[in-house]
């Protein structure tokens, strides 16, 4: 038996081994989760660091303990106590009730807390002036929309630095989730409402940006690169799109919607005004006088209102969750 | 008129894959086999008298395992896969909709059809034993209840090879699911495969709540009875209020694809937030069902392998009891992003860490309950030790998850994959394992064998580890579930070493089904009835246990009643005197169970494909079953007589009593 137990650690072992080697060549990437470049990401990150040093408050005694009662306790030790019948003390319990219930009052402090000022619809606080971009779920693409500028692309975003960026996400297709892990958390993208996400990016590079929820066949090719850059790049990120011959018009949109299965990055030097609004609003029109009272405006209206309370206050008025 | 059954067929059939050519000749190839080897045996009659029509809670429990482990095969096989081509994606194992389809597949199959079928196995077996009973409340409908089940896997597993698996994910989301995006059949082996077999589950929960209220043994008291059957009546009650959501759930997602309702479409003002809202009502508490009975059996086991009482009864008790009430309120965590707002947010975040509080508790529990005891390490007790290392990494990372803003970057990543794996498998999985190790002595009479057991518990927790650990640090980079391949060349070294945990454990599968192989014709028959020294009253009878349990009701005066009796008897005190033997009443066969389980078979088959000639006659069966039983479950009984029992026990227990 010993040498069976012996081949069978030396097995456990190797396996093991396998593994560190494996992390170690994977190793040398920084995990975008836990490299920010943003400040939401990089307050979501202080948050996952707390959280696990609270529950770690926890949890290593609670492994240390295991191994300690399993090793000591075991029936080959002779030595050791018994005691069959000990099987009850207040004491102990209330310890073992009240650690976690303190330590989860301090996380849950915490928690609501953070949940409200990170809240995704939140504007950031900047002296500089947001850029807002207008997100579409398409199968199997993103597009968005600059409003301000005019133009719109597909499959990529640029952002100038260190500007608070607003996203406004629709989809004209299932439910996607728009995330881009640098720069901080996802929020879905829904037909027939407009969310809102606000982002910004600390130092210029290129991000990595996906769809997180499951839209059907070719949803993997959902990817797309957040290039964010100087404000002098930027503006002539912009020229260059304007001078693009390609556009979207309301039939090229039509045909855009159709699904594909992947895309290449593409700019447009135009879209038409308030195709956005149109894309929100396109799932309600059958029930548009229902607006307040049926069930699509008013379960949504109950569900992310105040998601979009910041939303409705501001530009689009023709957007769905007008009613009330 | 050839052309048009060969146009019908090559829809009806799932064509042009030669993994699923491979699956059709297996599956043929298995029919033919079973047919046979039933007919050369002359065995047809056996297999419908002594299984199929049985009300017996020990044999409906053996084919509700039979049939969990075999779902488990399926269940991993499409885990292999699907790890397979995420190693090498580039080689285009599985092309994206095959891909979606499996993990589909793998989602349901495994909870559904592995989970809670081998849950309801060790419920059905352990139970009345436990209690001092001698069946369930109600076996005709644990029965059908089975079969229920089994109609309703059949139907879905039939998917495969018949009109196309279903692709929208294990929880089919619309708009996905509906019709718009998702027209073919898939999607209706869905919703018919799970509702179905709800149906079952729903009966079973109802079915262990009164047999657990209302058949204890005389003397038991609700505070003295064991935890395994206190997880039992816990798990039951989640199971009866959580179960009609998902009947409804799936009945208006059937509306909508069949009818043409607005229930989850995206135009006519239906709202598939509503859906997503009501699938997690049903769905957390699912989680919260399949994991209670595995707390029940690490209760049972670490007091036996501890040879110690089970520290803080009535804390477990407790704790479990706010476990299932919570898990109600916890649903919208599995949504932080849709955007309820900081408040909701708030309010479900906090609710799902409260949930850590009494789990922890019961992990203190069982860690004293093993303090001072005399431990020794068989391999019911392995897995529980194994248990507590998994789960308590597992139980911190859903904290992590449960802090909302923290969630909006792990959702829909591999570091959720992750975690759901490592509580499911860590904790559902491995107790479940537990509780089959140590209970196969008393369904069989016979332990499994433990050296491949212990080559299997092995193979089990390094590949657990070896394939969940990157999935978390993947997760952190980025990777988000559900897509079969990926552009990051970072992701490749990660999900490489995932593969070879996935491999690991299908190796630690194939180490069980080599043991159980093996121990049946290997084995060493146990006389005593009592193989690990146990202490509740299932292991007070012989094993495997008569028809009728036990001979004479017993008398319980303690929680520990069995382990209490052994001490007096060495202590040379006289057993508790039961009183004489009288006839047993029991139930008979009924052959209505199968034949209404196929009846559902059929009209789930018939409104798959929109067959309303098929679904009528099928569900009109279902009907006149119904009918049948109510005119004939009065002459569904009969007594065993006295002598015959006196016979069986003096058998069984050599002559002892």
């Amino acid at each position: 038996m010993g040498k069976k137990r012996r081949s069978l650690v030396r097995a456990a072992f190797s396996a093991v081994m396998l593994v560190m080697t494996m992390l170690l060549l994977s190793g040398c990437a920084d995990y975008m989760v836990l490299d920010p470049k943003g400040p939401i990401a990089a307050k979501q990150l202080d948050l996952m660091i707390i959280t696990v040093i609270l529950c770690a408050i926890i949890i290593v005694p609670v492994l240390i303990i295991t191994f300690i009662i399993v090793w000591r306790y075991r029936a080959s030790n002779k030595k050791a106590d018994y005691k069959p019948e000990w099987a009850h003390s207040n004491l102990l319990e209330a310890i073992w009730w009240g650690i976690p219930i303190v330590i989860i009052i301090v996380l849950a402090i915490i928690t609501v807390r953070y949940t409200h000022e990170l809240e995704p619809a939140k504007a950031l606080a900047s002296d500089k002036e947001e850029v807002t971009i207008q997100v579409v779920s398409l199968n199997w693409k993103w597009l968005f929309l600059y409003p301000e500028e005019g133009i719109a692309t597909l499959n990529t975003i640029t952002i100038p630095e260190d500007r608070p960026v607003r996203f406004e996400l629709t989809a004209d297709s299932p439910m996607n989730s728009f995330w881009i892990p640098e720069l901080g958390g996802q929020i879905y993208a829904m037909s027939g409402m407009s969310m809102a996400l606000h982002l910004q990016a600390d130092e210029p590079g290129t991000y990595f940006g996906t769809g997180a929820n499951f839209t059907g066949e070719h949803f993997e090719n959902m990817t797309f690169d957040v290039h964010a850059t100087s404000d002098a790049d930027y503006e002539k990120w912009i020229a260059e799109a304007k001078a693009s011959p390609n556009t979207i018009t309301a039939e090229s949109y039509e045909e855009m919607s159709k699904p594909t299965e992947s895309e290449e990055p593409t700019l447009y030097s135009s879209f038409p005004e308030g195709i956005y609004e149109s894309i929100v609003t396109k799932y309600m029109h059958e029930g548009a006088e229902l607006h307040q009272h049926g069930s699509a405006a008013e379960g949504e209206a109950d569900d992310t209102a105040s998601a979009d309370s910041q939303a409705n206050s501001e530009e689009h008025d023709s957007s769905s969750h007008k009613g009330h | 008129m050839l052309e048009k059954i060969k146009e019908f067929a090559s829809e009806f059939f799932v064509t042009g894959d030669p993994l699923i050519y491979g699956a059709d000749a297996s599956i043929v190839l298995a029919t033919l086999g079973i047919v046979f080897v039933l007919t050369y045996f002359k065995k047809w009659g056996w297999l419908w008298k002594d299984w199929l029509t049985t009300v017996d809670h020990k044999k409906i429990g053996i084919m509700y395992i039979l049939a969990a482990i075999v779902m488990l095969f399926r269940g991993g096989v499409d885990a292999v896969m699907m790890r397979t081509q995420l190693a090498f994606p580039d080689l285009n194992f599985l092309e994206a909709d095959h891909y979606n389809q499996i993990f589909t597949t793998h989602g349901v199959v495994m909870i559904f059809f592995m989970a809670m079928p081998l849950m309801f196995g060790l419920f059905n077996i352990v139970v009345p034993l436990q209690i001092g009973a001698r069946d369930v409340a109600f076996p005709f409908l644990n029965s059908l209840s089975f079969w229920l089940f089994f109609a309703g896997a059949m139907l879905f597993n039939l998917s495969f090879v018949i009109g196309g698996s279903p692709d929208a994910g294990w929880l089919a989301y619309p708009p996905l699911s509906g019709s718009q995006f998702n027209p073919g059949v898939g999607q209706n082996f869905y919703i018919w495969g799970i509702q179905i077999s709800g149906i079952g589950s729903l009966a079973s929960g109802i079915n262990f709540i009164v047999t657990i209220l209302k058949m204890r043994a005389p003397g038991m008291t609700m505070m003295k009875m064991p935890m395994f059957t206190w997880s039992v009546f816990a798990a039951s009650t989640t199971i009866i209020f959580a179960f009609p959501i998902l009947t409804i759930t799936l009945l208006l997602l059937f509306m909508d694809r069949f009818f043409g309702a607005h229930f989850f479409t995206l135009d006519g003002g239906g709202n598939p937030m509503m859906y997503i809202n009501l699938i997690w009502m049903w769905g957390h508490p699912e989680v919260y069902i399949v994991v209670l009975p595995a707390f029940g059996v690490f209760s049972e086991t670490v007091a036996t392998f501890a040879r110690k009482r089970l520290f803080g009864y009535a804390s477990m008790v407790f704790a479990m009891v706010i476990i299932s009430i919570i898990s109600f309120f916890t649903w919208a965590h599995h949504f932080f992003t849709m955007g309820s707002g900081a408040n909701v947010n708030s309010f479900f975040a906090v609710s799902t860490m409260i949930i850590a509080i009494p789990t922890g508790v019961k992990i203190f529990n069982w860690l004293f309950t093993m303090y001072k005891g005399r431990i020794s390490f068989p391999t019911p007790m392995m897995w529980t030790i194994a248990f507590i290392p998994a789960f308590v990494v597992g139980g911190m990372t859903g904290v992590m998850l449960s802090v909302a803003p923290a969630d909006f970057q792990f959702h829909n990543s591999y570091f959720l994959i992750a975690h759901f794996h490592q509580v499911l498998i860590g904790g559902t999985v491995f107790g479940y394992f537990a509780g089959l190790y140590y209970w196969w002595p008393k369904m069989f009479g016979f332990k499994l064998n433990e050296y491949l057991g212990k080559w299997a518990f092995w193979c089990w927790n390094i590949g657990f580890y070896v394939c969940f650990m990157p999935q978390y640090l993947v997760g952190l980079d980025g990777m988000t579930r559900r897509i079969s391949v990926f552009k990051d060349p970072d992701w490749q070294g990660l999900n490489i070493a995932s593969t070879i945990g996935a491999y690991i454990m299908g190796i630690a599968f194939l180490f069980q089904v080599a043991q159980i192989v093996y121990s049946i014709f290997r084995h060493e028959k146990d006389t005593t009835g009592d193989i690990w020294d146990a202490r509740t009253l299932e292991w007070s009878i012989p094993s495997p246990a008569p028809e009728y349990n036990f001979a004479v009701i017993p008398q319980v005066h303690s929680r520990d009643e069995w382990w209490e009796e052994k001490e007096r008897r060495a202590r040379g005190e006289k057993p508790w005197d039961l009183g004489p033997i009288e006839p047993i009443h029991m139930p008979k066969n009924s052959a209505i169970g199968p034949i209404m389980g196929a009846f559902w078979f059929v009209a789930g088959f018939g409104l798959v494909f929109h067959w309303l000639w098929m679904a009528i006659p099928g569900l009109l069966g279902v009907f006149i079953c119904m009918y049948a039983r109510s005119f004939s479950a009065h002459k569904a009984e009969y007594y065993i007589p006295v002598d015959e029992i006196e016979r069986t026990e003096a058998k069984l227990r050599g002559g002892a009593v």
